[in-house]
């Protein structure tokens, strides 16, 4: 296994949506974690059960400019030298909401019995010491994937890595990756 | 006296099924554990890689293992959570014995045991050495497989061992059989990297063997078409190539008009037919009325999404075919099966890089349990035990006379059958729950209540055990060394992580003591898992499940051995047929006919409605270690009955409204969940829950004729709304009773 005790900036957290087949795996995996207190950080769901079996999974996407942290009024969410955007720090976090309403991804979520927001770190502690993040490591379909971008265009030739987002006419562009048609280099998520 | 000794929730708070959360800080030691394990998981039969993290004698936690070559660190949730297995409130401790009244209490092992063998001698005694039954199961080790077959035969002197693999892939196995002369895939999964064509029949890879799900996106991202055969749009179907969404129970119709189609078109490989194959002629004839429209009418798919199945199946250059249960739990499973393989035969792709073929085999251990140990028609080496000459070979192995060696014995449900007629008086069960996993479960209890005395090995007290006179505590996959082999082939290597827990033994232990004190100490004399393995290499040696050559240093070296491994120096192998020598008596691929005839149980006025059944991803077939996981649980908390909406609308059944489903055998009531991802004729229940819970006091006995595998795949029910509604939240179904 490919392990180093820094962390590797040519690997990239890759979503395939397609492949998606709902298991959980990446969120029982997540939880496992103990500094999550056993709460995953993966929302993975179904679009619509009754017409479709098709699920998502949505991971932090570690915008360029997270949105997160620039509403946090107590500046307790930071973006490191890698584009790793943190967890909120939990002597600052005021618990106030802020980012969870202001993502447009729709990731963070507030922990109740914490009074804490929550979220992906990129499983800081894998990452740093040159693993990949848990979910990308067990799920079972490749719908989560972390490795370099020339291994990636080599093994899914017809799929293309987009990171830029038209939320109408807000753009937002994130350090993972999501997986279209190859030829694609921007996804717009509604008018 | 083999009666529930208390009411049942007497024993549920005892014994659980209790749901199990690992602590919110993670289990102590996980960051500094003593020992990291390379071991499997102890479910399916993708066998994936898996480290436990080990402190003080506990599992305390798991890492992906990278380097294993099938998974890569993969898993699914069950192998996130199966170490939540150990340090299980439920775990049994000690043995227990039934008592009137109050429930089990512990004995002491010698107490147990002695108990035991006067309850063996005496049913032997009074009514003959097949009077006493042994039901095993494959999640053992071939170790332990072949130590169960071994002490069925030779301590036991019972002709009546069978095991769970019966309702597995028994079907694949005979089919195998007829056509290659060997029970075994015949290609491992990294063929189907490059096929160009991946047909996937009754396979829910993508619930029942997610890792797999991999290699077939590995095909299809360099532009392998894939069709998925099943009435339900699964996960893996949502993005196939062809959905074809088949009536369950009309499968060798589709395959033979297939077939027709492919002959008709001329897209067969005239060659490998004329120099390989036998019975091609009448496998053809079988299928000559068999047009599309014909198929269509019987299958319910359309005729146009069954010619470009057929007509991509026949010109591709490279395919692998995969089915599992779906074609399997039939009364004509053997039949669909080789439907299947004469689709392969007659394209002559096969024994060829990326041209592949292969049942899914379901249970960790299902392909090495069956050809080594406890299924009631082989001998170890997949050999016939009505065979004089295999029947020779194994005596001498065992040291026993070949007039001493037991001959076929009964199937497992056919057992149960044994024990109503009162032809069978006293069960053994090892890793077994057939109270939940076998169909009729009604049926299946009145059948425990007629026992005279039954013995139950297991670690968890499940449904079946209940009905014991005493129960052995035996030990957890992680808790022994041994083997198995996975549904590729590949026999791997399972670590002891742990010893059992309190007064709990090994299985082998235990079955080694059973041995001693039936008089059979000589036979049983092993010193460890190793020594086991190493007598079923030389009783393997020369059948066609060749284990010789594998040797443990062998698996830990090259991560795996692919049987047949006839000599210390072969690699093993992992593509079979390179060589075109297929392990028939002539030496080659046999064409079978297969007529279509249909299921044991048809639709009419009073049942008109098709019941299929099958699994769910975050629970293991009957659900003894999964429904105690408490993630595993609340992922898919009970049952519910998949219907389309227009059947729903005309029963006037609204979501989640509790509808009664009655068959022939019972009825039970489970929530609706209307979806469209299901054929408008058919209804799905999933099968891992026990009680009133159960579909299986739904499903039919049926058997195939052949396989003696029952058809849990189809059977008529009628729906009756109730006009409740299902309250939310936690069902409760993980221990109904």
């Amino acid at each position: 296994m490919e392990t180093a005790n820094y962390y590797k900036t040519d690997m990239e957290f890759f979503i395939d949506m397609q492949r998606c087949i709902g298991c959980q795996a990446c969120v029982v995996a997540c939880a496992e974690c103990e500094t999550n207190g056993h709460e995953s950080m993966i929302h993975v769901n179904y679009v619509d059960r009754a017409h479709t079996i098709q699920t998502t999974v949505q991971v932090c996407m570690h915008c360029e400019d997270p949105v997160c942290a620039r509403v946090c009024p107590a500046d307790a969410i930071s973006k490191d030298e890698f584009g790793v955007v943190h967890t909120a720090n939990t002597a600052r976090c005021i618990g106030c909401s802020n980012c969870v309403v202001a993502c447009p991804f729709g990731v963070p979520f507030k922990q109740e019995q914490y009074d804490l927001m929550m979220k992906c770190n990129l499983c800081y502690d894998r990452t740093s010491a040159g693993k990949k993040p848990m979910c990308a490591t067990v799920c079972p379909s490749g719908a989560l994937y972390y490795g370099s971008r020339e291994e990636m265009s080599r093994m899914r030739p017809q799929s293309s890595p987009v990171n830029h987002f038209l939320f109408g006419n807000e753009e937002v562009t994130t350090k993972v990756n999501i997986m279209m048609p190859a030829g694609a280099t921007v996804l717009q998520v509604y008018e | 006296m083999s009666k529930l000794p208390v009411d049942p929730q007497t024993l549920i708070a005892a014994f659980g099924p209790h749901l199990n959360y690992p602590p919110r800080e993670g289990y102590a030691g996980r960051d500094e554990p003593d020992k990291v394990v390379e071991t499997h998981c102890c479910f399916c039969g993708m066998q994936c890689g898996i480290k436990l993290l080990v402190k003080e004698n506990h599992v305390v936690g798991f890492e992906p293992w990278m380097e294993f070559p099938f998974n890569e660190g993969r898993l699914c949730p069950k192998g996130v959570q199966r170490y939540l297995q150990n340090n299980h409130p439920d775990r049994l401790l000690s043995p227990l014995q039934r008592v009137e009244g109050k429930g089990f209490e512990p004995a002491g092992w010698d107490s147990a045991l002695d108990q035991t063998v006067a309850a063996i001698r005496s049913i032997q005694g009074r009514y003959g050495n097949d009077a006493f039954a042994v039901l095993s199961g494959v999640s053992l080790t071939n170790e332990k497989s072949y130590l169960m077959g071994k002490f069925a035969r030779v301590a036991l002197k019972t002709k009546n061992l069978d095991y769970n693999g019966r309702l597995c892939m028994v079907s694949a196995g005979a089919g195998n059989k007829k056509a290659f002369g060997l029970d075994r895939g015949s290609n491992n999964y990294s063929d189907l990297k490059g096929a160009e064509v991946i047909m996937i029949c009754g396979a829910n890879v993508s619930e029942t063997f997610p890792t797999l799900t991999y290699w077939v996106w590995q095909a299809r991202d360099l532009g392998a078409k894939l069709i998925v055969v099943d009435p339900r749009l699964i996960p893996l179907a949502r993005t196939a190539d062809l959905h074809l969404d088949i009536r369950p129970g009309t499968d060798s119709a589709l395959y033979g008009a297939m077939l027709k189609y492919i002959v008709d078109n001329n897209l067969v490989d005239h060659d490998f037919i004329r120099e390989h194959t036998s019975g091609f002629d009448a496998a053809v004839e079988a299928v000559k009325d068999y047009t599309l429209e014909w198929a269509e009418a019987v299958t319910g798919i359309d005729r146009e999404k069954i010619r470009q199945a057929a007509q991509w199946w026949g010109q591709a250059n490279t395919s692998f075919l995969l089915h599992a249960r779906g074609i399997e739990h039939h009364s004509k499973g053997v039949d669909n099966v080789l439907a299947c393989i004469n689709l392969v035969l007659a394209t002559g792709r096969i024994g060829k890089p990326y041209c592949g073929y292969a049942t899914i085999t379901g249970q960790g251990n299902g392909q090495g349990g069956r050809e080594h140990g406890h299924k009631c028609d082989q001998l170890p080496g997949n050999r016939d035990i009505n065979n004089p000459e295999h029947r020779k070979y194994i005596a001498g192995v065992w040291g026993i006379e070949e007039a001493a060696l037991p001959g076929q014995g009964y199937t497992a449900y056919e057992l149960i059958e044994a024990i109503h007629r009162g032809e069978v008086k006293g069960l053994l069960s090892i890793c077994f729950n057939p109270l939940v996993s076998l169909p009729n479960s009604n049926y299946v209890r009145a059948a425990l209540e007629k026992l005279e005395f039954y013995v139950a090995i297991d670690f968890f007290l499940n449904e079946t055990a209940r009905y014991a006179d005493i129960v052995l505590a035996g030990s957890l996959h992680e808790e022994e060394e041994g083997t198995v082999t996975t549904a590729e082939g590949r026999v791997t290597r399972i670590r002891q992580a742990v010893t059992p827990p309190g007064d709990a033994r090994t299985d082998t232990a235990i079955i080694l003591e059973l041995a001693a004190r039936l008089g059979a100490k000589d036979k049983f004399s092993f010193g460890s898992s190793e020594d086991i393995f190493n007598e079923l290499r030389i009783a393997s040696k020369g059948g066609t499940a060749d284990y010789y050559g594998i040797t443990y240093e062998k698996i830990e070296k090259q991560m795996g051995v692919f049987w047949p491994c006839p000599s210390l120096e072969h690699p093993g192998t992992p593509r079979l047929w390179e060589d075109r020598k297929f392990a028939t008596p002539d030496g080659k691929a046999h064409f079978n006919p297969v007529p279509y005839r249909e299921p044991g149980e048809v639709t009419d006025d009073t049942y008109p409605v098709v019941l299929t059944t099958g699994r769910v991803v975050s629970q293991y077939l009957s659900g003894t270690q999964t429904r105690r996981i408490g993630k595993l649980v609340d992922q898919y908390p009970e049952p519910l009955l998949e219907i389309h909406p227009q059947l729903a609308a005309k029963y006037g059944i609204r979501q989640r409204e509790i509808v009664k489903v009655a068959t022939r055998r019972g009825e039970a009531e489970f929530p609706a969940n209307i979806v469209e991802t299901i054929r408008k004729d058919t209804v799905f229940i999933p099968y891992h829950w026990p009680g009133q819970k159960s579909v299986n006091q739904l499903t039919p006995g049926t058997l195939d004729p052949v396989s003696k595998i029952p058809e849990f795949k189809v059977c008529a029910c009628r729906l009756e709304p109730t006009g409740r509604i299902a309250p939310a939240g936690q069902a409760q179904a993980y221990n109904s009773i």
